[in-house]
This record gives structure tokens, C-alpha cells and sequence, in this order.
């Protein structure tokens, strides 16, 4: 087994608590079915969406955000699967697709 | 992984919506009024911080408390940022003049016992006589029960930019009358009281007998207004008799829901419902309410709905049905508030006692009948009367007419099912 880091994209947030409510046990429960199957190390952390950026060698601090929202790191979690198509194919239930964002797929590199 | 594995024994159904309501009530009254839209914010934000925490942590043990004080913290931010751009309510104001005072003031405003009273207080704010009854409505709806505009116009079956409109100027009207009702005046409370009813009533109404062809969102209206009729039964100047009788008139009206569509999902009348599937529980509750309602000189049109339905539940076969009872209770309910649809519904309870021939008379002899005109239901009593009395041919016209007023695709099957069964059945060979 090979370890993967996924890092959620944007996303759209501005819905209804009815269809936000929808959405957040659509993610509990693919994190259940991913856990279930042993692919979840870690279900990670989610980070906030504003921050600093330090920069260059005068170590320049600058506000966040770093992207366009759409492109801004919501969380992350870390993943075992057996290969790269694996862990990609994995991703594909991830219920932010719903919502227009999408999720980053990096193999953890290996010693 | 732990945290993630009882998704749904932690979150109750339309948690979401419902925290809406109660967290916007809260932030209003601590806001002032006219800053209703900035307590929506403030609320839309916890949520999205909810979505986000939630789905990797888990549910909070109390997932209300932290929406709650989530939604504090935000608003906290808020005030220290814009203190100076904004007028609040008065009570908020002064202490948000120092930094020292700010913290705790606005702790003691989201003390329990200050939050207890706020949902009562926002729906009777909703209930300003300066807004006609449907907005009332959907402004409640809106507001308390965590509708988007999308969702209330689909529950009333309304366009989206029509909704808007209505929602978007009775806010208007909401946030420019300066502050929100005060419980605690008893005389005001009493006079507001009964559009209070009302509303909750018609929104119960649109939910039973409402053009939603989804029966899901029809449910969850009458649920909505059951809900939100709860906390008028344990306040002192709400909990009166016509609010235990309109709550009775829900628990009986609600009790009938799982049997109006039958295991095809095609719409059953009363006479036609399979009788078991009726919600004894509700029943059971429906009738102790009813008692409750039963004190005092006061008789509503709430009292009188509620004990019709009462006679309904009560029937263990359709043919078991006091009819006389309920058209003396129909007279009853034409005193006191006279409309088409209760005269139409006293012509069919006499059809029931007294056979076709007098329902007609009756229906014929409804004043304004030309208000039920595009009414399908209407229609179709009319053709129900005439098939009874074994005229085919004029049953078979009122119920085309029904069928070409049908409002949703569940009526349609209904009715063209009344039409056919004008033709008799011819057994097809093969």
C-alpha cells in the first residue's frame, strides 16, 4: 500500500442549511465507507480559508488568500490505496464534486 | 474515524434548517431588527464552518449549542469590526461602547433563558399586520424554519422571482418596523395572537391541501407548522384554547397523511384511505389537545375543524362515519367563518347523510360558488353526485372539467381514474 495525500478545492458553500446539512453527510459517510475498506490513515484537517503568506528572502508577510476561492485548500486528508489510479478512483466519491470543487491527489513520496 | 460512524443518530433531520431559524431569531433580537440580514450572514457563516469542521471531525456532542456559539463568535467579530457603522438595538448599544462591556453583554444575551422566548417572538414579528397573510407565511417559513426563497416556492409552487419579491419586501417591512415584538405586553400579545393562528393554519393547510405535487415537501410543511405551534402551548398568553384547538386540528389533519397516497402513491379520498395506516399516535395526541381546547366560552373555527376531524379519526370504517355530527358541525362552522370551501365541504358531509340528490342542492345553493370555480375539487364532488345518482353522462362532464383544473400530476391519475370509472368496465378478454 502506497500512502496519498487528497487536498479538497474550493467548493461552493453558499447553499441552503438544508442542502449544507445534505452535503456534510454525504462527507460523513464516504469518509465512513473509505474508513470501512482500510484506505483512511488519517481523515486529516480542515484549514481555514484565510492566513498569511511568507515570502522571499526579506520573509515578506502578505494576507491570504493564496488562489482564487475556487482553487483555495479547504482540508486535507491522508489516504492508503495500492497506486496512484487507485487512490484517484477512490477520490471520485468525494461529495465535492457536487458542489463544483474538486480534490488534488498526491502520492506521498516514498524513502 | 470514530467521530464520523452515527452521522445519522447526531443529526436529526433538518437540524440545519431548524438551527437557522432559532439562531437568526436570537441574533435579531440582540442585532435589533433592522439588522436581520446581518444576523442571516452571521448564521449562513456557522454553517459553512460547521460543514467544514464537521465533516472531518464529526457531529459535536451538542451540535445546537455549537452552531449557537459558533454563530456568537462570528457575531462578536462583527460588532468589534463595524460598532461604529452600525446602529443596534438600543439594550446592545451602550455596551458596545467599551471593549470591557461587549464580551459579557453579549453572553448574557445568549444565556438560555434570554434565548428561550425567540422564536416566539420572531413569529409573531412575522405576523405584522402591515403584510398580507401569505407573506406572513412565507416570511416564516423564510426565517424560522430555514427555507432558501427556492424552497419556499416550491412549497407554494410559486416562480423564484415572485417569491423573491414577496420575501424581499415583507423583510423590508420586518426590518423597518424598527424592533421586534414585544412578548411581554399581554394586551398586544393577545391581539396578535390570532394572525398568529392564522398563519400557522394556512401553512398547515398548504402542506394538506396544498398544489406541491412532491408529498414529501407536503409533509414536511405540516411538520413545520406543528413545530412551530409547540412553543405557543407553553407560553402563558399563547397557551389559550384556540391554540390547543388549532394544534389538535394538525395532530388528527397529520394523522391521516401516511394513508392519502396508497402503495402506488396515487392519491386515496377519506372514504377510500386504508384506515390502519392512520398515525394512532397522532390520534392519541389530537384528542388530548382537543380536550384541552375544551375551556373557556371561546369557540373557533379551530375548535370546530379539529372536532370534525376528530369524527373522522375516530371512524373505524368509512361507513362508520357520524355524518350527522359533522354537517351539524359544518353548520356550525358556516357562522362563524363562511367561505365556498366549507360550504362544499357541508354539501359533501350532507351528500354523505342524506344521498346525492340533496348534495347537489346544496352545492348548487353556495353563495359565491363562482370563487370555486377553478377549484378541481369543485368538480369533482359535483361529478361524484351526479355518478351517484346515475346520471354517467353529466358525471362524466363535471369530472373533465376537474381533470382539466388538476393542479398536479397526482390529481390528474386521481381524476381521469373518477372519469373512467364513469364508463363501466367492460371485462377485456385476454
Amino acid at each position: 500500500m502506497s500512502e496519498f495525500v487528497y487536498l479538497y478545492r474550493g467548493g461552493q458553500t453558499n447553499r441552503s442549511p438544508e442542502a449544507m446539512q445534505q452535503t456534510m453527510q454525504k462527507w460523513m459517510a464516504w469518509f465512513k465507507d473509505l474508513g470501512d475498506k482500510g484506505h483512511v490513515k488519517s481523515v486529516g484537517q480542515p484549514l481555514e480559508h484565510a492566513g498569511k503568506l511568507v515570502r522571499g528572502k526579506q520573509k515578506t508577510v502578505t494576507d491570504g488568500p493564496f488562489a482564487e476561492a475556487k482553487d483555495v485548500v479547504g482540508g486535507y486528508s491522508l489516504i492508503e490505496a495500492r497506486d496512484l489510479d487507485q487512490a484517484v478512483e477512490l477520490s471520485k466519491g468525494c461529495p465535492i464534486f457536487e458542489v463544483e470543487g474538486a480534490v488534488e491527489v498526491r502520492p506521498v513520496m516514498k524513502m | 474515524m470514530g467521530s464520523s460512524e452515527h452521522v445519522g443518530e447526531q443529526l436529526g433531520d433538518h437540524l440545519f434548517r431548524r438551527e437557522s431559524g432559532r439562531i437568526v431569531a436570537t441574533l435579531t433580537r440582540i442585532f435589533g431588527v433592522q439588522n436581520l440580514a446581518l444576523a442571516e450572514d452571521v448564521v449562513q457563516d456557522a454553517f459553512c464552518r460547521a460543514l467544514e469542521v464537521w465533516k472531518f471531525r464529526g457531529v459535536p456532542e451538542n451540535p445546537s449549542a455549537w452552531l449557537m456559539v459558533t454563530a456568537k463568535h462570528r457575531a462578536l467579530d462583527v460588532l468589534r469590526r463595524e460598532r461604529t457603522a452600525r446602529t443596534f438595538a438600543p439594550e446592545l448599544g451602550r455596551f458596545l461602547e467599551s471593549e470591557w462591556t461587549l464580551s459579557p453583554a453579549v453572553e448574557e444575551n445568549f444565556a438560555p433563558h434570554a434565548i428561550k422566548d425567540d422564536q416566539l417572538r420572531m413569529m409573531f414579528s412575522c405576523c405584522h399586520p402591515r403584510l398580507p397573510e401569505e407573506a406572513q407565511v412565507a416570511l416564516m417559513l423564510h426565517i424560522l424554519c430555514g427555507f432558501t426563497v427556492d424552497e419556499v416556492a416550491a412549497a407554494f409552487v410559486s416562480s423564484h422571482a415572485a417569491m423573491e419579491k414577496r420575501i424581499t419586501r415583507a423583510k423590508k417591512i420586518l426590518a423597518g418596523s424598527k424592533k421586534l415584538f414585544d412578548i411581554a405586553d399581554a394586551r398586544d400579545f393577545a391581539a396578535r395572537l390570532p394572525a398568529v393562528h392564522r398563519a400557522l393554519y394556512l401553512l398547515f393547510n398548504e402542506g394538506y391541501h396544498g398544489a406541491s405535487a412532491e408529498s414529501a415537501v407536503r409533509a414536511e410543511l405540516c411538520r413545520e407548522a406543528m413545530r412551530l405551534a409547540a412553543p405557543l402551548r407553553e407560553h402563558p398568553l399563547a397557551a389559550t384554547p384556540a391554540t390547543f384547538a388549532l394544534s389538535a386540528l394538525m395532530s388528527l389533519h397529520a394523522a391521516r397523511l401516511p394513508a392519502r397516497l396508497d402503495s402506488s402513491g396515487e392519491l386515496r379520498s377519506l372514504g377510500d384511505q386504508d384506515r390502519s395506516q392512520w398515525d394512532a399516535h397522532l390520534v392519541g395526541e389530537g384528542q388530548k389537545l382537543l380536550d384541552l381546547s375544551a375551556s373557556g366560552p371561546e369557540l373557533t373555527e379551530y375548535h370546530l375543524e379539529a372536532a370534525i376531524a376528530w369524527a373522522h379519526a375516530v371512524a373505524p370504517r368509512a361507513e362508520d362515519t357520524d355524518w350527522g355530527l359533522i354537517v351539524s358541525l359544518y353548520d356550525k362552522l358556516m357562522a362563524i367563518r363562511p367561505s365556498p370551501v366549507v360550504a362544499l365541504n357541508r354539501a359533501i358531509a350532507i351528500a354523505q347523510r342524506n344521498g346525492p340528490e340533496r348534495g347537489l342542492e346544496e352545492i348548487r345553493a353556495i353563495a359565491n360558488s363562482d370563487r370555486l370555480a377553478s377549484y378541481p375539487f369543485y368538480h369533482a364532488a359535483l361529478g361524484e353526485f351526479e355518478l351517484r345518482a346515475g346520471r354517467a353522462d353529466a358525471a362524466r362532464e363535471h369530472f373533465r372539467a376537474a381533470l382539466a383544473l388538476a393542479r398536479s400530476p397526482m390529481e390528474r391519475t386521481f381524476l381521469s381514474h373518477r372519469l373512467a370509472a364513469c364508463t363501466p368496465a367492460v371485462t377485456a378478454a385476454l
